[in-house]
């Protein structure tokens, strides 16, 4: 990664190198707790709270960290990172928390996290890592949410169900009920519907890159003929 | 210079896709005319469900996916698998079973991983799976053989349950449904009876389970004549037939008050179906005969497995499923020596 510009590092969290669809990187929790979007909101949030944090203090460090040693630092402080927040989840979120139950913790070993701190944070400016970071996260974040929606509304014909658990009180009536007197594709809540819901996602990114090579191919080989005629 | 004889090898060819699938489709006929002779009409508005909206699916898929429509779409796969899954299906259920099940048979399972050829599990398979484990309740409501129940559906009146789930005034649902002879078995050892005490009960047939004997007798005459024909080799329902009953075999004379004899698991539940015309699927089954010896014992033994210690009505379908994992595997391994080759380890 050679283009450091704050745009490349925002498009290569969000669409080119998004940790979930491109990198395939912490595809456990990814797959466990997507059977509702606001589960896979919480997770969601929480792993990019770790990855920003994780990535601020990696790249602040960086240059007191010998290079023989990183990976045993990087573990440290990410597990560090995690404990907070699984502390401060139990304390503001406890329904939450006890729905996400392991997935929590385990965010200690979500490959995307480490792999951030080695591939970028330990290789660049604070500001730029911590951007990273929140867009590596929110990467992650948005396709935990949306398949967690579309398995929600497969499985159990609502969307945002459960919202007051994360959200507070008020947001008991977020719950839209998508598909009313439905009973249910008991297959989307289970893990063969994560697999599937995800495989279908990867397939609709690579589809809308292949339209979108397509395009500019065209768009180029119009501009060459364009200009030989000039 | 032009070649109209084309290129070797000179032999005609008597065996085409369309050809096989059609001779697989005659061969299921008596089994699906004693089916609905036995258990009523159900079972035809769900094969005729399950044929339509596979040909529409697979008409959308090709044309999705810009392969020739006219050759592909009546070529016999997508009748076959629809036909496998029909009779699979509970003889009563809603009209979307059918209809979710063909989608996933045809999408899914078959198009998605590649169409004919590529498929790594049997479609109709993997779509009954599916809905099985989606729609536990619909997909274990097993109608009564009419020979311990008299009252049954019309043709008409099977159409209207599918569609609007509403039963012609006076008749039960209760009277309809009874629990296959699998479920009977399992629940009644499952609460400590001896087998030889339950064997008197209306599900129990002459061989195996009350009208299912007579279809899957239906199933094994017609697959006896795919094996005559050449269509299947024998190694795959001989040796599923074999593992099957050598295995239940064991476990009867072990002790008999706590298993029924393996008479019974051949000629119960999908036993004829899935040896002849599911798990000899030509694209899903290993292509060498050790592999398939080994796949078909593999399959019986799950069967079993599944049919007394797990919770599902038949065994057959996760048996295929989880077997044709292996396959690659299986094929790998038992892969003949090409001739002329070398021991593995020989310096030349």
């Amino acid at each position: 990664m050679t283009d450091t510009t704050s745009g490349n590092i925002i498009k290569q969290g969000l669409w080119t190198n998004n940790q979930a669809l491109v990198a395939l990187l912490g595809l456990c929790p990814l797959l466990a707790v997507s059977s509702t979007a606001i589960n896979g909101l919480g997770l969601g949030v929480a792993t990019m709270v770790t990855l920003v944090l994780t990535n601020m203090i990696v790249s602040s460090i960086r240059h007191w960290i010998k290079t023989e040693i990183r990976i045993p630092m990087f573990v440290i402080i990410i597990a560090c990172v995690v404990t907070a927040i699984e502390l401060l989840m139990s304390a503001h979120f406890h329904d939450l928390y006890l729905i996400l139950g392991i997935f929590v913790p385990l965010i200690v070993t979500n490959c995307a996290i480490i792999g951030r701190a080695e591939a970028f944070a330990s290789k660049n400016r604070f500001l730029h890592s911590t951007l990273d970071g929140l867009m590596m996260g929110l990467g992650f974040t948005v396709i935990l949410v949306i398949l967690g929606a579309v398995r929600e509304v497969l499985g159990y014909g609502t969307v945002f169900r459960h919202a007051d658990l994360m959200l507070g009180e008020w947001a008991g009536q977020l719950s839209v009920t998508v598909l009313s007197d439905y009973q249910g594709l008991l297959f989307a809540i289970l893990p063969p519907g994560a697999f599937m819901g995800l495989a279908v996602l990867i397939a609709l990114k690579n589809k809308i890159d292949r339209i979108q090579m397509a395009r500019q191919v065209s768009v180029e080989s119009v501009g060459v003929t364009f200009e030989s005629k000039n | 210079m032009s070649n109209p004889a084309g290129s070797s090898p000179f032999i005609p060819s008597s065996s085409s896709v369309t050809k096989v699938m059609m001779t697989v489709v005659l061969a299921l006929l008596p089994g699906i005319v004693l089916y609905i002779w036995l258990f009523g009409w159900g079972i035809l508005t769900n094969l005729i469900l399950t044929t339509t909206f596979a040909l529409l699916f697979e008409w959308l898929m090709l044309l999705i996916r810009d392969r020739p429509v006219k050759e592909f779409l009546f070529d016999g796969s997508a009748i076959v698998t629809a036909l496998l899954l029909g009779l699979t299906l509970p003889t009563l259920v809603p009209w979307w079973i059918p209809v979710l099940g063909a989608f996933f048979a045809i999408v899914v399972a078959k198009h998605l991983y590649g169409g004919l050829g590529y498929n790594t599990f049997n479609p109709a398979m993997a779509a009954y799976a599916v809905l099985l484990i989606s729609f536990p309740l619909e997909m274990s409501l097993w109608s009564a053989p009419l020979v311990s129940q008299p009252e049954t559906l019309g043709l008409l009146e099977s159409v209207q349950y599918s569609f609007t789930g509403s039963l012609p005034t006076g008749l039960e649902f209760d009277a309809l449904t009874s629990a296959t002879m699998l479920d009977h078995v399992r629940t009644e050892v499952g609460l400590g009876k001896a087998v030889d005490t339950i064997e008197q009960a209306d599900v129990f047939g002459y061989v195996g389970a009350a009208g299912f004997e007579w279809v899957n007798a239906a199933f094994l005459l017609g697959g006896l004549w795919l094996v005559y024909k050449k269509i299947i080799s024998w190694h795959i329902p001989v040796m599923l037939m074999a593992s099957l009953a050598l295995i239940s075999g064991a476990c009867f004379l072990i002790d008999g008050s706590q298993f029924i004899n393996p008479l019974i698991h051949l000629f119960s539940g999908a036993t004829m179906l899935g040896a002849f015309f599911i798990a000899t699927d030509p694209v899903t089954a290993p292509t060498t005969s050790l592999g398939r010896i080994i796949y078909a014992a593999g399959i019986g033994l799950l069967i079993y497995i599944i049919r007394i210690w797990g919770g599902y009505p038949d065994g057959v379908a996760f048996a295929v499923l989880l077997i044709g994992l292996t396959v690659p595997l299986l094929d790998y391994y038992t892969a003949p020596k090409v001739y002329g080759a070398r021991a593995k380890y020989e310096k030349s």
